[in-house]
């Protein structure tokens, strides 16, 4: 079985009904957007290991290199700093270069070009330059991945000014912030989920944006706010729609964006609510969860009727075994237990 | 004790060339490289006033690397520089009153005050862009360069760099892209034998940079640094090749440092280079080998460089008065262009 497939399978989604619309799965709505993009736009180019291999980056770059040319969509040398260096030197320079990566693990490889350069040379320049590019990959969970192939690192990259960072968790918006991204003049991280992957959605046909910085209510509630992004939402989601049953009344936010983070989303939901559950598929320390987590103390501390709670992952590398990453990884009980907790 | 030394071929060949060159072109060259020179001794007198906040790397002894290159580059051609940008910037056309305003930290500074000496830029000039970490701005260029091959531009790249840059793997990766992908891109090596105080034998074993380069399947030339003329020429081939779409190139050149790492005056004194080095470096400046060269042709005379020296010190005390009475940014500058609209 092809690693992770297993479990990915396993989960279940909420199957989108026709009569919504058009059902398109979530590779497909990503291909879609680079399609869409590349054939909008001659300055686009669709860069990674593997986009134009038979694997075809989860299938998102399927048949784009021939469709557009080798010039516009190739393979890489396995050299990530550089990639992201001469992507940030083509966008600087009239390119819009949309650079993939199969795991966000590669990206620590990158950070002096992304961190150092990219994402400083509008300010550093006066704003002179400008640096349109994406830098997108799929974060990994469970079947072994382990330590150094499942990392969501969001958390490192939410305090360094100038870059965006986008994290769908619908193929709706998947193809949508991704448009926006490769439309947007700054540096974007696009975080995808492998196990996002296999849920279908309601995908309009043609071009449209999602725009960055704002979040929308999966969920409407009054008894607790549950903020946060990609895969941990869609699991909050599914938490919530459990604790439902019980008689709580959950809002769900979905921030579809971290950085820009629509604050005024969360306060609005918080003013109502009064009590804050935050969860995100990366650490909890230092990352998305801490950082709201600090906003609510900072901002909304006359809204909260509880202690705000994070669902993270604990201060430890993801581990490879089965059984260990039972006890790793946030699922749907356990947000539904806290959910409980906070509401009792 | 010389630990580097000297090993170019002088300036006894060229004699018999400069027939070749216009006289104009030849004092062009002599000129650039002086008032870079003249420039940088008045940076260097003035710093310890405590006026130019910013760290300084001066150039003084390196000048006919970025002079020679740039003289064989176009306006639209781009520059990237290092950390080391005084003498690129200024090479490429960059403006003077607008790089001490930044070295001065005020509003109309060619940075905003954002930059600094390390980020000194002019797009109208194609001073393009520049990188406090070594080897940060290679991979840069290296993607203005594939832009420049998208886009069918006729246009060449050229990236400064030290020799320590060629220990960052980056570059590696630089030059094995640059190769695949035949880009119109020129990497061009100073090698001054120190990064900050570190001598090269503790960093690299005994090699020949230029078999390194060609590793990548990328040509590879070795230039007299402190020849205007020699980097004049290997940067002219260089960046034809480009141009033709014949790839990349990597120029060494080999070159002396008579200043500190960073800040004014020499630090040889510390101990870890002999200050009889530098000065063995210092008999040949390329300032004075050309203009020997020059006089020698009776091309040029002291009258002449005289009369060089007072323009340059005027516009040069003229540009360091409009920088001091240039206005401090204010505090909402500090928010601005941390994203583009």
């Amino acid at each position: 079985m092809p690693w992770d497939e297993g479990l990915v399978n396993s989960l279940v989604y909420d199957a989108p009904s026709p009569d919504e619309g058009r059902v398109l799965a979530y590779p497909k709505a990503v291909h879609e957007a680079l399609d869409l993009a590349l054939g909008r736009d001659a300055r686009v180019l669709v860069l990674g290991q593997g986009v134009d291999d038979p694997s075809a980056m989860f299938g998102t770059t399927r048949g784009l290199k021939e469709k557009y040319g080798g010039e516009r969509v190739f393979d890489t040398p396995v050299a990530e700093e550089s990639m992201t260096g001469v992507c940030a030197g083509a966008a600087m320079n009239g390119m819009r270069p949309v650079l993939m990566h199969n795991r966000p693990d590669f990206i620590l490889l990158t950070f002096n070009q992304l961190v150092n350069h990219a994402s400083k040379y509008h300010y550093m320049d006066n704003g002179l330059s400008t640096v349109p590019m994406v830098v997108w990959a799929a974060i990994g969970r469970g079947w072994g991945s382990g330590s150094q192939h499942s990392q969501a690192i969001q958390g490192l990259l939410l305090g360094v000014p100038g870059l965006r960072i986008v994290m769908p968790s619908t193929a709706h918006d998947a193809k949508g912030l991704l448009l926006s991204a490769i439309a947007d003049n700054n540096p974007v991280l696009v975080f995808e989920h492998r196990w996002l992957m296999r849920k279908d959605g309601i995908v309009p046909e043609g071009h449209y944006t999602v725009p960055i910085g704002k979040g929308i209510y999966r969920r409407r509630g009054s008894d607790l706010t549950v903020v946060g992004a990609s895969h941990a939402i869609e699991l909050a989601h599914q938490a919530a729609k459990k604790v439902a049953e019980g008689g709580i009344d959950c809002e769900v936010i979905d921030l579809r964006t971290l950085k820009p983070l629509d604050e005024a989303i969360i306060a609005e939901s918080l003013a109502k609510t009064g009590r804050l559950l935050v969860v995100d598929t990366g650490w909890a320390m230092g990352g998305v969860c801490a950082e709201i987590g600090c906003l609510a103390a900072e901002k909304w501390f006359a809204s909260l009727k509880a202690p705000v709670r994070r669902i993270g992952l604990p201060d430890v590398p993801s581990p490879a075994g089965y059984a260990l990453e039972q006890f790793y990884y946030p699922d749907v009980d356990r947000m539904a237990t806290a959910m409980r907790e906070m509401c009792s | 004790m010389i630990r580097y030394g000297y090993s170019g071929p002088g300036f006894d060949a060229w004699r018999e060339r400069l027939g070749g060159y216009d006289r104009a072109f030849l004092i062009e060259l002599f000129r650039r490289m002086l008032r870079i020179r003249l420039i940088e001794e008045e940076i260097e007198r003035r710093y310890h006033q405590d006026q130019m906040k910013t760290p300084i790397h001066l150039v003084i002894g390196q000048e006919a690397t970025s002079v020679g290159c740039c003289a064989a580059m176009r306006v639209s051609d781009l520059v990237y520089s290092s950390h080391r940008t005084h003498g690129v910037y200024l090479a490429k056309g960059g403006d003077l009153k607008a790089m001490l305003s930044e070295m001065h930290c005020r509003a109309n500074g060619c940075a905003g005050s954002r930059g600094g000496s390390m980020h000194l830029i002019d797009f109208s000039v194609g001073m393009a862009g520049t990188s406090a970490i070594v080897a940060g701005s290679v991979p840069i260029a290296t993607g203005a360069a594939l832009a420049a091959k998208v886009q069918g531009a006729d246009r060449a790249i050229a990236v400064f760099f030290g020799e320590a840059a060629t220990e960052e793997g980056v570059v590696s990766e630089c030059l094995n892209f640059a190769a695949l992908k035949q880009l119109p891109i020129v990497f061009f090596c100073e090698n001054n034998f120190y990064s900050v105080q570190s001598p090269l034998a503790t960093r690299q074993p005994e090699r020949d940079l230029r078999r390194w380069a060609e590793g990548h399947a990328v040509n590879a030339v070795r230039v007299d640094g402190t020849n205007v003329l020699d980097v004049y020429e290997a940067s002219k081939d260089a960046l034809g090749r480009a141009r033709a779409g014949a790839g990349p190139s990597f120029v060494e050149a080999r070159v002396y440092r008579y200043r500190a790492h960073g800040g004014a005056g020499d630090d040889s004194k510390t101990g870890y280079r002999d200050v009889a080095e530098r000065e063995a470096w210092e008999k040949l400046c390329p300032v004075e080998g050309l203009y020997g060269l020059l006089a020698g042709a009776r091309l040029l005379d002291a009258a002449d460089r005289r009369a060089m020296h007072d323009a340059i010190m005027r516009e040069t005390l003229e540009a360091f008065e409009h920088a001091l009475s240039s206005p401090d940014p204010v505090e909402a500058d500090l928010y601005t262009h941390v994203y583009a609209d």
